[in-house]
């Protein structure tokens, strides 16, 4: 084990989600790409607190701070994709393009 | 040992972070997506963060099993019968990706990284909660906001008829315009 295969990992873990958040059209799978690529930033984290600086709590407070952005993602994308729901019956990025002129 | 339990767990993240993209039913992705957080939270073990492992794993098993009930409720396909194949713009988003799978790589593999400071304390948990408690103080109070902020912005998304709907945007008005009279006296 070693650090570089800790980081592979999660560039690994990192690009497959940036992959479902660009291509996937369902809110909620855009969602789930995003989770994926958090889930690197923690294996990132983690590895940096063991292999770099172990005696410093800098690394574990990113994979805490990681894990609340989770939730909060989580928490407000579906109550965004609730709203959005309600006021024009979609859940397909698509289809919400406001914004796009 | 421990190399083989890290290979095993990393394989696994990896490999069930793939098939959230390629299974055919969002109830099978999201057990997809929990078999990778829980491989990720095994790999913070070893890596000696048994408590932030075990957050991690208790965390990600809840979120995943609300997840699961939204999955469904918002999902086209509940029972997987069919394909499911909702993509836009493909081949460039996997040439995004793998290009900055690439470039991250090339990074771990070219740099040379530091020789490692000091040695891991006793208990890490101990480390991180003294460090939350004491000069992170602000990180800590930042996230507790940070989530205040996110339960009453997801309640006010994800109400029905809000203050709004139902007075307007006079803050004066008393009484609200709502399709069905409630209360006492109706």
């Amino acid at each position: 084990m070693s650090i570089q295969l800790f980081l592979l990992l999660a560039a690994a873990l990192f690009a497959i989600g940036l992959y479902g958040a660009l291509s996937q059209q369902s809110i909620v799978m855009i969602m789930m790409g995003l989770e994926l690529m958090l889930n690197g930033v923690i294996v990132a984290a983690g590895a940096f607190w063991h292999y770099v600086a172990p005696a410093a709590p800098s690394g574990q407070l990113v994979v805490v701070v990681a894990v609340v952005a989770m939730a909060v993602e989580m928490a407000t994308g579906f109550a965004v994709a609730t709203a959005i729901f309600r006021a024009r019956d979609i859940t397909m990025s698509d289809s919400a393009t406001d914004l796009k002129r | 040992m421990l190399t083989a339990v890290f290979w095993f767990l990393a394989l696994l993240a990896a490999a069930s972070g793939f098939m959230v993209f390629r299974v055919n039913s969002m109830a099978r992705v999201t057990i997809a997506l929990l078999v990778s957080f829980l491989a990720v939270g095994g790999l913070l073990i070893v890596l000696g963060l048994a408590y932030l492992g075990a957050v991690v794993i208790l965390m990600m098993t809840m979120e995943m099993v609300i997840m699961l009930v939204f999955m469904i409720a918002y999902m086209t396909n509940p029972g997987g019968l069919t394909q499911m194949s909702m993509y836009h713009n493909k081949r460039a988003s996997l040439s995004i990706a793998v290009g900055t799978f690439a470039l991250l790589a090339a990074g771990i593999l070219a740099v040379p990284w530091p020789r490692r400071a000091g040695q891991p304390p006793a208990s890490p948990a101990f480390q991180l909660g003294q460090a939350l408690m004491g000069p992170q103080m602000l990180t800590m109070v930042t996230l507790g906001f940070v989530l205040l902020a996110t339960m009453v912005g997801a309640v006010v998304l994800a109400t029905s008829r809000g203050r709004y709907d139902r007075f307007g945007d006079d803050l004066r008005r008393r009484s609200p315009d709502d399709p069905l009279r409630g209360g006492v006296g109706q």
